[in-house]
């Protein structure tokens, strides 16, 4: 294919155009998802809004080359979190417009954290604030040279930071025993199907054949 | 380069006479998914078809047999009827959700054919984590169900929508464990490479037939197939989560349906059946001239076999099995699909460790 090279250079500019409308596009739909998710009127309306800003996000991490974290964003958060969201909501009858009449008193409050957050933000993009010169020495690019990004991940995760990881999968194991536990009521005199005793059913354990003598009915 | 590469090409290179090379590239990519979609469509009205035959068979009826020849156009037919008719809209449903959620079921079914490759280089995106981003694809195939019964706003779509999200996010876990055993003994996601790692014996002949097994009922209760289909059970639900829905909208639920069952046989086919590879193992490979004829068959009718083979299989189930009860269906997800594939995964890890399957 030598008729590729005289169109490399402008190749790569187009690349980088595409990328650049791409992250634009994405960013922009994330962001306006994210504010309709507590503009909308409607709850499940929210979590709809909740999911396609998951979506964006994912659309990001792709464009950063972060393709394993992408992927897992989508199955884990909008297959299985948002789900459950969005059952939890649709069976909710709660009128979100009584709910939201107070809210008028949290304002300021609101107003003020949500302007330092956004302050900061600024600050970090606006002077290329580095939080410690440690922190970006150790930082590494999403696919290093010559590996994809999910042997990057994996290469990191059970080695340098095998212990975290581990703990933090702890953390999750306590939490679901927690809320088992928590949940978890025996009540007394519940019929419950037990398979195995329905499989092991025998004509011998289960069946009295009795001889009745005709006339007599079952008084015998 | 392969076929489509060489296709590619070649239609760039004819187009980049008058275009720019940019506008080449699109076009031919474009022009590639088009043909791709119209051959997956035409695909899937010999499917449905076939499909209704199976059924009809084993209960000895002859099955569509008036329109074309042996019915051989009843799936056209069917097209057309649905496209003619009058949709519905009910008055009480939320409009935008209601026609949404059979859009978004109809576009996430093509979305994941992107990745599967068809024979060797035939894949429109040979991404690293091919795998992934079909489950990931599938697993947000539950929105259009829920969307699409939450809308309706009638009570028994709303029951089936409530049923299929805790359904698909059961079945989900298992299969995501499946995927992980057959990504241990392949080394890698990508969908190409898994079917590469297959050339000196197929995974479903190895330790990992027991999630096959796994990954094929799975896959029943995650395209809510019989004997799964609890969401739209006629005898308690109606229709389950479509009751609600006529003409075009109905259809693009059902077309979004059976290619999502298309996808997930060829998704079995390749992690399993070693994909575009011909059946080429022990005994076969040592009649002579056989192996030959088979290499030279092209990849995408060996794996268009296996994906018809698996289909019968499914039709055959959907004919056979009765329906489960909604307690036993997350009995068997939960209590033994989940532990089985737990377990073969720390076996499986074992196993490649200890025999060092692949390097």
């Amino acid at each position: 294919m030598q008729s590729l090279s005289k169109h490399e250079g402008a190749e790569e500019e187009r690349k980088r155009m595409l990328t650049a409308i791409a992250f634009y596009v994405f960013s922009a739909i994330m962001i306006a998802s994210a504010f309709m998710v507590i503009a909308a009127r409607n709850p499940v309306h929210s979590v709809l809004f909740l999911i396609l800003a998951f979506f964006n996000a994912a659309g990001l991490f792709v464009l950063l080359g972060a393709e394993f974290l992408a992927m897992i964003l989508v199955v884990v958060y909008v297959g299985a979190v948002a789900v459950l969201f969005l059952f939890v909501v649709m069976m909710l009858d709660v009128d979100f417009a009584e709910l939201k009449k107070g809210a008028q008193q949290y304002l300021l409050a609101g107003l003020a954290v949500g302007g330092l957050l956004a302050l900061e933000l600024i600050f970090i993009v606006a002077y290329h604030w580095n939080i410690t010169p440690h922190a970006v020495a150790a930082a590494a690019a999403a696919t290093p040279a010559g590996v994809s990004n999910t042997v990057a991940l994996g290469r990191i995760l059970y080695t340098d930071y095998v212990y975290y990881f581990e703990v933090a999968g702890l953390v999750l194991l306590v939490a679901m025993i927690g809320a088992i536990v928590l949940t978890l009521r025996a009540r007394p005199g519940v019929r419950r199907q037990s398979v195995w005793r329905q499989v092991s059913r025998t004509p011998e354990n289960s069946m009295d054949l009795v001889d009745v003598e005709p006339g007599r009915g079952d008084k015998a | 380069m392969g076929l489509i590469g060489f296709y590619t090409w070649a239609f760039q290179n004819w187009l980049g006479i008058a275009l720019p090379w940019g506008w080449a590239w699109t076009l031919s990519q474009v022009t590639l998914i088009v043909v791709f979609a119209v051959c997956l469509l035409l695909l899937l009205a010999y499917i449905l078809l076939f499909d209704r035959k199976v059924w009809a068979a084993v209960q000895m009826r002859r099955g569509p047999n008036v329109v074309g020849a042996f019915g051989l156009l009843q799936s056209f037919a069917d097209f057309f009827k649905f496209m003619f008719k009058e949709p519905i809209i009910p008055s009480g449903a939320n409009k935008g959700i209601f026609l949404l959620a059979p859009l978004l079921s109809f576009t996430l079914a093509f979305a994941a054919g992107a990745v599967v490759p068809l024979a060797n280089g035939w894949v429109f995106a040979d991404i690293n984590v091919g795998v992934l981003y079909i489950f990931a694809i599938s697993s947000l195939g539950v929105y259009g169900v829920i969307m699409g019964g939450w809308a309706s706003n009638s009570k028994y779509p709303f029951l089936a929508a409530l049923r299929s999200a805790a359904q698909m996010v059961s079945y989900e876990v298992s299969i995501g464990f499946v995927i992980i055993t057959v990504l241990l003994f392949a080394g890698s996601l990508n969908l190409s490479a898994i079917v590469r790692a297959q050339e000196h014996g197929w995974f479903v002949f190895s330790i990992l037939f027991p999630m096959f097994v796994i990954f094929f009922v799975s896959s029943l209760a995650e395209t809510q197939r019989p004997p799964f289909d609890l969401l739209e059970a006629e005898s308690e639900l109606v229709a389950g989560f479509m009751v609600e829905y006529s003409s075009t909208p109905y259809l693009l639920f059902m077309i979004g349906e059976y290619v999502n069952i298309v996808l997930l046989c060829a998704l079995m086919s390749i992690m399993f059946l070693g994909g575009w590879l011909p059946p080429l193992f022990w005994p076969l490979n040592y009649i002579p001239g056989l192996s030959w004829f088979m290499n030279a068959v092209p990849g995408v009718l060996w794996l268009l076999g296996k994906v018809i083979f698996l289909f019968f299989m499914i039709a055959m189930v959907k004919a056979m099995v009765p329906r489960y009860r909604y307690d036993q269906l997350m009995r068997l997800g939960w209590k033994v699909f989940l532990p089985t594939s737990l377990f073969w995964v720390v076996l499986t890890a074992g196993w490649v460790l200890v025999f060092h399957h692949h390097a």
